[in-house]
């Protein structure tokens, strides 16, 4: 499927999708809410088979944090751009990973590098960085270390 | 011609000549011990030269060539290295034991000595059990291991140790059936017996199929027994680090490794006497011509030779194979080696009595 | 096997065997580099690994942000720095793609050259390494020979043997140097006389056949699953080369197989890495005589500025797919970078793969992941 077949096929599914436009694949605006229950059906879905996770981040934009999943289907070969808007200040979703087991990892490094927390994450600790950097995200724009960070 | 057998004659008469005999007993056991360090230390430094070398060959690469002519004196300059360096002993290690383990590795190791036959008739000890005493000695080297594992505190000296021990256990078994065939053939457990059984050809030649399955089975074992590749599981140090000497340093790390090539020399000196004619020259049955010109070489080459011609065999493997795992190495052991041993030995049991062999 | 919470909280099994923990690195041979792994063990059986990460994290992904767009490039030469080539070739690609630059096609055919050269020298390191952690050295030093003759290609041409830093955004740095053709098709008729060499030696090697065969096997599920991709998906089956499916650069034109295999196991892992190589030749073979003259890069301004939007473009490295996720505010520089790097999934399959496996299988698993620690951490 394209893209445009892909909107048309996802809009048939789920009627409330919200399409942003502008961007190289399909790129469908997620609420935090019915979040879960949509991307069960992009994963479950015969038609759609979302089954490869291949990128999954979040972006800090100063008033929001966007949580942002590139899924593909290995079958069908169509890739989908999901992103969800999320809280500052008490970022939280659902986990992904019972769908996509890779997401188990990259919700840990989300977690710590942004302060997402995962509900339901089988377990959600600190990945890459050492104890001791709870509540601290370095990754979010307004982290600052004045001995380590370089300023160009 | 001279021989060591000639010489120690030698020394014994103008020994005996100018003190009591018990004097002469006396210094003589002191001499021989003296021999036997020296010994131990030049094969150290051998050993390792020649496994560097060997490696090196098989690598496509030089080996030591910086220190000394043609990076002779590497090893000596790794041995000063070695003995200057602080020996650490971990906190919670079982200090007595920590330190016992890798003298308890050399002992057994200088034991082991005691009944080789370096040349015609120049043993330590011709004791009329060499070959059960060697392999009872053999066995006891498990022990240094476990001590050294247990004694260390660390979860992976403790598998090494582990590891090694159910390894040698097994190994000790196939070990123990192949010297069996050899011992039923000849009909005694002395070693210079042994030697002698082969002056009309080493049994290897003569012995038929059971003295080559046996053959093989004992590099095998020997080569497990040794912990050396491919059954080097023991301090496997791409899962284990170094396995049971992991929390070892300096001179104690260095009696471990030099305990290590000491066995090596051992037991494949053992090897060469009894399947190789150790001492005795190649000799074909009633070739008087042939036996003589043979005759013109020393006994001492002709052992020597045959022992680091085995010792380079089993460098070769190690620089060839890959580690078996733990379960595969006891799988090979039990459901293979040890039932054919068995089969093996009944074989050189029926040609000893029907007297089929040479 | 066992679940989650018993492992954490009984720290026995049904039968009151204890169980052990055992701490596999940071410092640790055959994780090849600073990876720490937490291991539960029964006996000799492994019960959990805990993989903890972050080492070398030098967060590679926040230092670009402030990095600009020709420079970011360089600093992903030590993210997966076996194949830095590739890694660099990413990112140009993506911001190729927001600027909209044509690449001249002798830039294109001389990027697929380094990638392939890349690919090979870094499939010969991981088979040194990976024999070595099943115990035979001699391997190592046949890999490091034919690599050695890669990294003298690269040292010419480049200017460095491993972080090479020659894919600039609109083409390659500087032109290939005179000697590049002549001495890439000597390296190939090397090559081609060494690799069958390997399989003498290894692969046809009994013990090492007994040490791989049935060991972590990966269903095509669970490989698509954890989202596995380049040689450890393939092993398990799944069609996932980037160069095939998503082709980028001249790689349509080319005539290349898709390496393929069934078992899932170490074993075909390992026989896709092999059989790449040779398929890397192939690639190497069709190019080194038609390179087309003309420009090596594309005219770009001094200054990049991507336009406001987000951009992906992915590569496949010698490890699997990597990934480039540019979202830029329109400024100099990227407003949010991530690197969707191969060994991070990869990595993430090692648990489901060693448990109910002897430690001795840990290091064939992991040496058939190819895990390249600073391409995990970033």
């Amino acid at each position: 499927m394209n893209r445009e077949e892909l909107k048309a096929a996802i809009t048939g599914k789920w009627p409330s999708a919200v399409w942003e436009e502008g961007n190289e694949w399909a790129t469908l605006l997620g609420e935090p809410e019915p979040f879960p229950h949509m991307m069960t059906l992009l994963r479950q879905d015969p038609d759609l088979q979302m089954d490869y996770l291949f990128c999954m981040t979040c972006v800090d934009w100063k008033t929001h944090l966007t949580m942002v999943y590139h899924l593909r289907s290995m079958a069908h070969r169509h890739e989908l751009t999901v992103k969800v808007k999320l809280d500052r200040t008490n970022p939280q979703i659902e986990t992904v990973s019972h769908l996509w087991r890779t997401a188990e990892f990259h919700e840990r490094e989300v977690y710590e590098m942004f302060g997402v927390r995962f509900l339901n994450h089988p377990d959600l600790r600190l990945l890459i960085l050492p104890e001791g950097w709870e509540g601290k995200f370095p990754l979010r724009k307004d982290f600052e270390d004045p001995v380590n960070m370089i300023r160009l | 011609m001279w021989s060591f057998q000639q010489a120690a004659q030698q020394i014994h008469e103008w020994l005996s000549e100018r003190m009591s005999a018990g004097w002469a007993l006396a210094l003589e056991m002191v001499l021989a011990g003296l021999m036997a360090i020296g010994l131990f230390a030049m094969l150290g430094l051998i050993l390792v030269l020649m496994e560097r070398k060997v490696s090196a060959r098989m690598q496509v690469r030089l080996g030591p060539n910086r220190v000394g002519p043609k990076g002779m004196l590497q090893t000596a300059a790794d041995t000063l290295k070695l003995l200057l360096k602080e020996g650490l002993t971990p906190d919670g290690a079982d200090k007595w034991l920590f330190h016992a383990a890798p003298i308890m590795a050399i002992v057994v190791s200088m034991l082991l000595l005691a009944p080789i036959a370096f040349a015609m008739d120049f043993q330590l000890w011709d004791v009329n059990i060499g070959v059960l005493y060697v392999s009872a000695m053999s066995s006891l080297m498990v022990i240094s291991i476990l001590m050294a594992g247990w004694a260390s505190n660390s979860k992976y000296s403790l598998l090494g140790a582990m590891r090694s021990g159910a390894q040698i256990v097994s190994y000790e078994l196939s070990a123990g059936l192949s010297v069996l065939t050899v011992v039923t053939l000849t009909g005694s457990l002395q070693i210079s017996e042994i030697i002698r059984s082969q002056a009309d050809g080493w049994w290897i030649f003569k012995g038929h199929v059971p003295v080559w399955i046996a053959f093989v089975i004992f590099i095998i074992a020997i080569t497990a027994e040794t912990n050396r590749a491919p059954f080097d599981l023991a301090e496997a140090e791409s899962e284990l680090t170094a396995g049971f000497h992991t929390e070892y340093s300096g001179i104690k790390f260095a009696l471990f490794f030099l305990a290590e090539y000491i066995n090596v020399f051992v037991l494949c000196g053992i090897g060469a006497t009894l399947f190789l004619g150790g001492p005795m020259p190649f000799h074909i049955g009633s070739w008087e011509g042939l036996n003589r010109i043979m005759d013109w070489i020393p006994s001492s080459v002709w052992f020597f030779g045959k022992t680091f011609l085995l010792i380079f065999v089993i460098m070769w493997f190690r620089w060839t194979f890959p580690r078996l795992r733990i379960d595969q190495l006891l799988n090979l052991e039990w459901k293979y080696l040890l039932p054919l041993g068995m089969v093996n030995v009944l074989l050189a049991a029926l040609i000893a009595i029907k007297g089929w062999h040479f | 096997m066992y679940h989650e919470t018993e492992i954490l909280e009984t720290r026995t099994d049904a039968e009151g065997h204890e169980w052990m923990t055992i701490n596999v690195g940071p410092q640790h041979p055959a994780t090849h580099g600073v990876l720490h792994l937490v291991i539960t063990l029964d006996g000799e059986t492994i019960v959990k690994v805990d993989p903890h990460l972050g080492y070398i994290h030098r967060s590679i992904e926040k230092m670009c942000e402030s990095l600009s767009y020709r420079q970011f490039i360089y600093v992903t030469s030590r993210m997966d720095y076996l194949s830095a080539h590739i890694n660099n070739h990413g990112c140009a690609l993506c911001v190729e793609k927001g600027l909209q630059v044509e690449v001249p096609p002798r830039a294109q055919v001389i990027r697929v050259l380094m990638d392939e050269l890349t690919r090979i020298a870094s499939h010969e390191l991981w088979w040194g390494a990976m024999a070595m952690d099943l115990g035979a050295f001699t391997p190592f030093f046949y890999a490091f020979r034919e690599r050695e003759m890669i990294n003298d290609i690269m040292e010419e041409t480049c200017g460095a043997r491993l972080t090479m830093n020659y894919m600039v955004p609109g083409g390659v740095m500087h032109d290939i140097h005179p000697n590049f053709q002549r001495r890439v098709k000597e390296f190939l008729k090397d090559y081609k006389r060494k690799i069958s060499e390997y399989d003498e030696v290894v692969t046809e090697n009994i013990i090492f056949q007994n040490r791989m065969k049935g060991i972590g096997i990966l269903s095509p599920e669970d490989a698509i699953s954890y989202g596995c991709s380049g040689p450890v998906a393939r092993g398990s089956g799944v069609h996932c080369d980037v160069r095939k499916h998503y082709p980028y650069e001249i790689y349509s034109s080319l005539q290349f197989d898709e390496v393929l295999e069934s078992g899932g196991d170490c074993f075909a892992r390992y026989l896709v890495r092999m059989r790449e190589m040779k398929e890397s030749v192939r690639i190497i073979e069709q190019l080194i005589d038609n390179i087309p003259e003309g420009d090596f890069q594309a005219k770009t301004k001094a200054v990049l500025k991507l336009p406001k939007g987000e951009f992906y473009s992915k590569v496949e490295t010698a490890r699997g797919e990597f990934g480039v996720y540019i979202v830029s505010d329109g400024g100099t520089t990227p407003y949010r970078i991530k690197f969707r790097s191969p060994g991070f999934s990869n990595l993430s399959v090692l648990d489901k793969l060693a448990r109910g496996n002897k430690i001795g299988d840990l290091v064939a698993i992991m040496g058939t992941l190819d895990l390249v620690i600073p391409d995990i951490d970033r």
